[in-house]
């Protein structure tokens, strides 16, 4: 892998800042617990800031706020319709949270910095996905009662074909979660793999022949960058309307 | 990878839970009212605002017609006045025009009668002289004294001739 002894892999270090422990069970507040508590006091912070004014015709800082609160409706909109409303503030808060957990995870840092990828831990996505699921579920449950299982079974398909129909349906309902939390996670993962390494190029090759062949990585991994900034904007756009449409697909049980 | 170690996944679980469901709750109760608010706020405004424009439109679309009117008005009452005192006029000169030519014609028919009267009186004058001239005449040239009523009967002769 990577020169010297810095792995590609030791940016997804967790290391325990305050030890903690309730019940025997180990809570200690990390690196991690740090940037999801920082992530979370400058979302709220900006949120506040943003409309401490409350101006009727917004500026900069207000219209950003407002960007994403249009945007996150316009989702809703688009994928539930009027029955999503409830739901505006979970998905904004997943959409908000994840998306500025992915950007300050691409704060350029050394991997003994504080700078840290949540999202690219699978228990993190995964606790994240569940909710969804659950949530999902539940609602199906409340709008539909045990009628919400007929979900499972898709229409205009022939009797005899219904005993493989079926499972596929369950299967493909229960693999959500997964899905939805693998999609997430190995982005991040393959992304900040692949700046740690092609990074660890532009030092070696840096160093080994005098600066110049280091300018080719370099180049590389400002591309590469551009495109992470992408895809942590990208992934939690696809967190968030996938969300929609689990939710979508318990309030209308549409196929 | 240090993502699959589950000495972390406890520590991990707890903070995520905590901060998404504060997040969740100041999102839910003091953030997004506060947008939603004001973006309402502005939707009533702007609706507010436009129903407000469409209601001047409509009263300075009225004011118009009301001005648009009185000028109407106005005009044809100008007009109205205007032939009034055109006709007022025209009936003032004719009046005039009358007694003037009256008195023109009063005054021409005095002056021919005027006339008429010199004539006459200087034409009988004319004839003593005319008969006196011949007797005087004929007798220097002819050293014959004619009488008064050959003369007088000659002149009438001649100017008989001449009218």
């Amino acid at each position: 892998m990577a020169e010297g002894h810095h792995s590609p892999l030791e940016q997804f270090q967790v290391h325990t800042l305050v030890p903690l422990k309730i019940g025997g069970v180990d809570v200690s507040f990390t690196n991690a617990s740090l940037v999801m508590v920082a992530v979370a006091v400058f979302i709220t912070v900006f949120m506040l800031a943003g409309m401490s004014k409350r101006a009727v015709v917004p500026g900069r800082f207000q219209g950003a706020v407002e960007f994403f609160h249009d945007y996150v409706h316009g989702l809703i909109n688009e994928n539930i319709g009027a029955a999503g409303r409830k739901y505006f503030p979970f998905v904004f808060t997943i959409f908000i949270f994840i998306l500025f957990l992915n950007l300050v995870g691409l704060v350029p840092s050394s991997p003994t910095s504080l700078v840290f990828t949540v999202t690219s831990h699978i228990i993190v996505t995964f606790a994240m996905a569940a909710v969804v699921f659950l949530l999902a579920t539940v609602v199906g449950f409340m709008h539909h009662g045990v009628h919400f299982l007929s979900f499972f079974v898709p229409k205009g398909v022939p009797a005899w074909l219904l005993p493989l129909m079926v499972p596929i349906e369950v299967m493909s309902y229960f693999i959500r979660p997964i899905t939805l939390s693998v999609r997430l996670f190995a982005n991040m993962v393959a992304g900040h793999v692949m700046l740690a390494v092609i990074g660890g190029f532009v030092f070696s090759l840096g160093a080994a022949f005098f600066i110049v062949p280091g300018l080719i990585p370099l180049a590389a991994i400002v591309a590469i960058f551009a495109l992470e900034l992408l895809i942590a904007c990208l992934q939690a756009y696809v967190f968030a309307t996938l969300t929609c449409i689990y939710l979508n697909d318990a309030i209308h049980m549409a196929h | 990878m240090p993502q699959f170690d589950p000495t972390f996944w406890a520590p991990q679980l707890f903070w995520l839970v905590i901060v998404t469901t504060v997040l969740f709750l100041v999102m839910w109760k003091v953030t997004l009212p506060r947008v939603d608010a004001v973006i309402t706020d502005r939707q009533d405004r702007i609706a507010g605002n436009l129903q407000k424009a469409e209601t001047l439109k409509g009263e300075a679309e009225s004011a118009l017609a009301a001005y648009q009117k009185s000028i109407a008005d106005a005009r044809a009452a100008a007009q109205a006045e205007h032939a009034k005192a055109a006709a007022a006029i025209a009936a003032e000169s004719a009046k005039r025009e009358a007694v003037f030519g009256k008195r023109l014609g009063d005054e021409e028919a005095a002056a021919e009668a005027n006339i008429a009267a010199a004539r006459s009186a200087a034409m009988a004058q004319v004839k003593p002289i005319a008969i006196d001239l011949a007797q005087t005449i004929t007798e220097k040239l002819v050293g014959t004294k004619v009488g008064a009523d050959a003369a007088s009967s000659a002149v009438e002769a001649a100017a008989k001739e001449r009218a």
